[in-house]
């Protein structure tokens, strides 16, 4: 290919990359300076400036200021990726101590958090937090898809204050979330703690943020569509249902995605709600139910090395378990309709 | 008007006894767009709509489905008579009057979720009518709208991989699966390259065999090409109007107008 970098290209780019390093250390360590933030900044100064210059001397002030902006562009991709990628590696390095079989396998009933590693799982958040999540998706899609048809599809009388609703809601702090489940709900009819409880406070949260982000899908979806389903003679009901939904799959697929997202970690309302019991309770209507977040919480909060241990590996596997519900949605909204 | 092959007895074919409408208004909000149109298309013939940009061409054949109120400002006025009976009448299920009267776009709208052979029954589906043997069903819609020879392999894939003159071919095979007796197509060559304008003009002729069809369209040519009629409209600022309407070859060879002339022969527009 005509635009493939040549050697010498290669060989070009090289040297300006050694040389950016070596200044940075000669620079760094000569100067009062030091620490990461110290190399990083210098090194990506140091790098833009050696570039432009020499773009600008041998091909002109505006090659210059493409490659000037070009690293600095670069400079904004790394920096956002240094947070994430240092949670997950001090993720990883922790938690992998914890992991064991028997923590798939065990629950906490009969252990406590100071006993050794080997005794006791959470079993029981795992199955706690998949259940959660299951009942959230049950509440909140339907009700969070369905609200997103009723603002770009029938666009009725009461379109303005839902879409102002919707989005006041999605800014709720969770534990009013949790605070108005227990005080609506909890106290007044149920009066225990519950998985379920846990659920509908998730579902608070949830289904804003599904409702909001179809609706951008929805409204994405061209009305030449709309049109000619009618115009074939479907009603509206049908033509919604067989043409705009479809239509817009793989980007609803994202809105409940984003949804789990939002409440896969959530723990204050679980605090407040579900008991957090360390027994697997397969019963979401009674009985305290554990959960990843809470089982991380109580941890923590024991303070041992052990159950400090068991934190982190509960952390990793809570990472885990919405990395495999993210690549799974992805795979089922890209895959083609056959 | 005379009443040819009332009904078949596969239920296809209907051609009934021709479009009318008396007075049509239509209104976007205040703005009043086209004023008392009163045309006559006879069962079995080619009506095509010229006239300039914004005159109230497309606005009026919309009309006739009752499109015009998928708008929300949309308001109208007057009547369109589908075999003797105002399709605005009270108690008129719309979802059936556009069956009767299909509709092709101005830009080629495949479904982007259906297949290839999903699309030409998609409005079986969307209607929930049962057909007995949808396979021959879709094979003679897809040979009426001249693109069978060109997709029978691959029924199974997606409508979007079509080019755009095979796709409004594959719109214009939808809208024929409903066996609509009345065909509008609000400019469906002008996105297209003149191979495949050429085509559907093909295509319009054979339908008109067996439906009554009313072309708008921006290419006089192609109206002396495809038409039986012509009506010629005209906005002057205010809304459009119908000047003139007349058998085509009239309409190009002695126009009455001076303003259809003009048109016509190229002098504005």
């Amino acid at each position: 290919m005509p635009w493939a970098a040549t050697p010498k290209d290669r060989l070009r780019d090289l040297l300006i990359l050694v040389g950016t390093i070596v200044f940075t250390y000669v620079f760094v360590g000569l100067s009062p300076m030091n620490g990461k933030l110290a190399y990083f900044s210098i090194f990506f100064l140091t790098y833009a400036i050696l570039t432009g210059t020499y773009q600008g001397v041998t091909r002109g002030s505006a090659a210059a200021k493409d490659a000037v902006v070009s690293s600095i562009v670069v400079v904004g991709a790394v920096a956002t990726l240094i947070p994430i990628t240092s949670i997950l590696a001090t993720v990883i390095a922790k938690g992998y101590k914890g992991l064991s079989i028997n923590l798939f396998t065990t629950d906490m009933s009969l252990a406590t958090a100071t006993d050794p590693l080997s005794n006791g799982g959470l079993l029981h958040a795992i199955t706690g937090t998949l259940t959660l999540v299951a009942i959230a998706l049950i509440i909140s899609v339907p009700l969070g898809i369905l609200t997103a048809l009723y603002m770009t599809e029938i666009k009725g009388r009461f379109m303005k204050p839902i879409k102002f609703l919707v989005q006041a809601m999605s800014g709720v702090p969770s534990i009013v979330a949790g605070l108005f489940i227990l005080s609506a709900v909890l106290y007044p009819i149920t009066k225990s703690s519950s998985g379920l409880m846990g659920a509908l406070a998730l579902s608070i949260l949830m289904i804003p943020t599904i409702a909001r982000t179809s609706e951008e899908v929805l409204l994405l979806i061209p009305s030449e569509l709309r049109e000619a389903g009618v115009a074939l003679g479907g009603t509206q009901w049908r033509t919604v249902a067989m043409i705009v939904v479809p239509a817009a799959r793989s980007g609803l697929i994202t809105a409940i995605i984003l949804g789990v997202a939002r409440i896969a970690g959530e723990t204050a309302p679980l605090l407040l709600l579900t008991g957090g019991g360390d027994k697997v309770n397969p019963n979401p209507f009674d009985g305290p139910m554990g959960s990843l977040p809470y089982y991380i919480w109580k941890s923590f909060y024991a303070g041992s090395e052990e159950s400090i241990t068991r934190a982190w590996a509960g952390l990793l596997v809570l990472i885990v378990i919405i990395l495999v519900l993210f690549i799974s949605a992805r795979s089922l909204s890209s895959r083609k309709v056959k | 008007m005379t009443t040819i092959d009332m009904i078949s007895p596969e239920g296809r074919k209907v051609l009934g006894t021709g479009l009318e409408t008396r007075g049509v208004h239509a209104w976007f909000g205040k703005n009043h767009v086209l004023s008392d149109i009163n045309l006559n298309f006879a069962a079995g013939s080619v009506t095509a709509l010229i006239g300039p940009s914004g005159c109230g061409k497309s606005t009026f054949i919309r009309t006739i489905n009752r499109m015009h109120e998928f708008i929300p400002t949309a308001a109208m006025a007057g009547e369109v008579f589908l075999d003797g009976k105002d399709v605005y009448a009270p108690g008129t299920d719309v979802t059936k009057i556009r069956l009767k009267i299909g509709m092709v776009f101005q830009k080629p709208n495949p479904f982007p979720s259906m297949t290839i052979g999903e699309n030409v029954l998609s409005g079986l589906k969307l209607a929930q009518i049962k057909v007995a043997n949808k396979e021959e069903l879709m094979e003679e819609c897809l040979t009426r709208a001249g693109l069978w020879k060109e997709v029978k392999d691959r029924l199974d894939a997606h409508g979007g991989s079509l080019s755009g003159g095979q796709q409004q071919r594959l719109c214009i095979a939808r809208s024929l699966a409903v066996s609509p007796q009345v065909l509008l197509m609000d400019e469906p060559c002008s996105a297209l390259d003149p191979g495949s304008t050429l085509r559907i003009e093909e295509t319009v002729r054979q339908l008109s065999d067996s439906m009554t069809i009313v072309i708008v369209t921006h290419n006089m040519q192609q109206a002396a090409r495809v038409s039986d009629h012509t009506a010629f409209f005209l906005s002057d600022g205010g809304p459009g109007e119908m000047i003139e309407t007349a058998p085509t070859s009239e309409i190009f060879s002695r126009p009455k107008d001076k303003r259809t002339e003009d048109y016509v022969t190229g002098r504005f527009g």
